[in-house]
């Protein structure tokens, strides 16, 4: 488990298996919270910890509760019981500890409680057989893939709604067509990234 | 049977100990709100204008029931009245505030000046600026594509003959205009000082005549005439100081572009007899 290996790993969740843009996960957040570049990137900086914390806390659930008892079939459930828990948890310090923080992430980290993207996240890092280490690089990944795409739909979205589109395009129409092209130009990196470490 | 309650146990169990985790953490860890600030925050208008100077409404009635910030009259958009109720609450006395209105620093509307181009982009002021400094003849106009309109909360801004009029009932005064407006035509100022020079064009004679009729020539004649002595000219443009004008209109009668002007056409006084009579022979003829 090299540095090579974990950049695989990340490069891999950014480009070529992005949640939102080839998996299809967490398109509530891509289309609702896009509309202002500010407001996309806060969300995903969210996202980006949110992620991070609950493979860290699933992960060794996983493994040590559910796999030795014979109870891998819980696994959906007891996720998004611990992911909601804890996001609540971290709603609670933040607004102790870092106002600040809690200000710019605070609204969006109650939209992460249920966002298909992180639980999907962490349940692939089980279906993928990865370590701690693997897990905690494919969710950073992940979590990087998801403030590219906000980022770049947000700079899209911000020239659509200046556009002059038919009438009947207008509005969520386009959005979804211009998703669609950001998907389809996406699947080009489909192995760039495994020729490029020779995997 | 023995998988369903051991299932049942453990799912129970981990929901258990996230509760009880969330319990001791939102006891321990609560924020304790100041009782003040609801009762403040009340009195604000909730417009989030920002032009106390706090980040909106909340920030600003933070500072009040923290006691950081006694002066119950930043808020613009609540007046009076607001200060009254803020004082009431927070125990302190209220001072006196002046209402403070929108002033538009141009007169070139589309009789008065001409445009250099067919300006066919986005129709933002923001975007024509940056297009050769605007379509207008005069670059120091209102560029009349309506930004401060986009911004205004009351709807007080409306755009005539391509020029932006402020309707001094409908504002507040937050200043958001002033602050949209990329060649910083729009000012806000006391709804007590009645004469404007509507001109922001900083150049002199000649260059101001050759883009607008209306503008500035700087020609001083306003700060000769006037006798509170109230005009001083800030380079080639007049001043008018309100706490020395009685608003008497010798400077808007004398000024040869007419960019001296009243801010509301019901506010000149009544004509002098001379002008009554000359009104009278011109409709008698």
């Amino acid at each position: 488990m090299d540095v090579k290996h974990l950049l695989f790993i990340i490069l891999g969740a950014v480009f070529v298996n992005n949640y939102v843009l080839q998996r299809f996960l967490g398109i509530c957040p891509f289309l609702g919270v896009s509309k202002k570049l500010d407001q996309a990137s806060g969300m995903s900086i969210a996202v980006v910890f949110v992620m991070l914390l609950a493979t860290a806390v699933t992960w060794p659930i996983q493994h040590f509760l559910l796999d030795p008892n014979g109870m891998g079939y819980l696994q959906t459930i007891v996720f998004i019981l611990v992911i909601a828990a804890l996001v609540q948890l971290v709603e609670i310090v933040l607004k102790r500890y870092i106002p600040a923080l809690y200000k710019s992430l605070g609204i969006y980290l109650p939209l992460i409680t249920t966002n298909c993207a992180v639980l999907g996240v962490t349940v692939l890092n089980i279906t993928e057989k990865y370590s701690f280490g693997e897990s905690m690089a494919n969710s950073f990944g992940s979590g990087l893939g998801f403030f590219l795409a906000m980022v770049l739909f947000a700079g899209i979205r911000a020239r659509t709604e200046n556009c002059e589109a038919p009438e009947s395009f207008k509005g969520l129409p386009i959005t979804l067509t211009a998703a669609a092209i950001l998907a389809a130009s996406f699947s080009g990196f489909a192995g760039v990234v495994e020729t490029l470490f020779g995997a | 049977m023995n998988i369903i309650v051991l299932a049942i146990v453990s799912v129970a169990v981990i929901a258990l100990v996230c509760s009880v985790m969330l319990v001791i953490a939102s006891n321990v860890m609560a924020v304790k709100e100041d009782p003040l600030f609801p009762a403040v925050r009340e009195c604000l208008p909730g417009a989030n204008c920002g032009a106390c100077g706090y980040a909106g409404c909340d920030g600003y009635a933070k500072a009040l029931a923290a006691g950081t910030d006694k002066r119950t009259t930043l808020c613009v958009p609540g007046g009076a009245d607001c200060a009254q109720a803020l004082a009431g609450v927070l125990g302190l006395e209220a001072g006196a505030v002046e209402k403070r209105v929108a002033i538009v620093f141009c007169g070139g509307d589309c009789t008065r000046t001409e445009a250099r181009m067919d300006y066919q982009g986005a129709h933002s002021c923001a975007a024509a600026k940056l297009l050769f400094g605007g379509a207008g003849a005069c670059a120091f106009g209102c560029l009349g594509n309506g930004d401060c309109v986009a911004v205004c909360p009351e709807n007080a801004i409306t755009i005539d003959k391509g020029v932006a009029v402020v309707n001094r009932d409908l504002c507040i005064g937050c200043g958001l205009c002033e602050r949209s407006c990329p060649n910083h035509v729009i000012g806000v100022r006391p709804m007590s000082q009645k004469v404007f020079d509507r001109c922001s064009n900083p150049n002199r004679g000649k260059a101001v005549m050759d883009v607008c009729k209306a503008g500035c020539i700087g020609c001083t004649k306003c700060s000769k005439v006037c006798p509170e002595g109230a005009i001083t000219m800030d380079h080639s443009l007049a001043q008018v100081n309100p706490t020395k004008c009685t608003a008497c209109g010798t400077c808007v009668a004398s000024c040869p572009t007419h960019c001296m002007s009243f801010a509301e056409p019901g506010m000149a006084p009544a004509p002098a007899k001379a002008e009554r009579a000359e009104e009278k022979s011109a409709a008698a003829q």
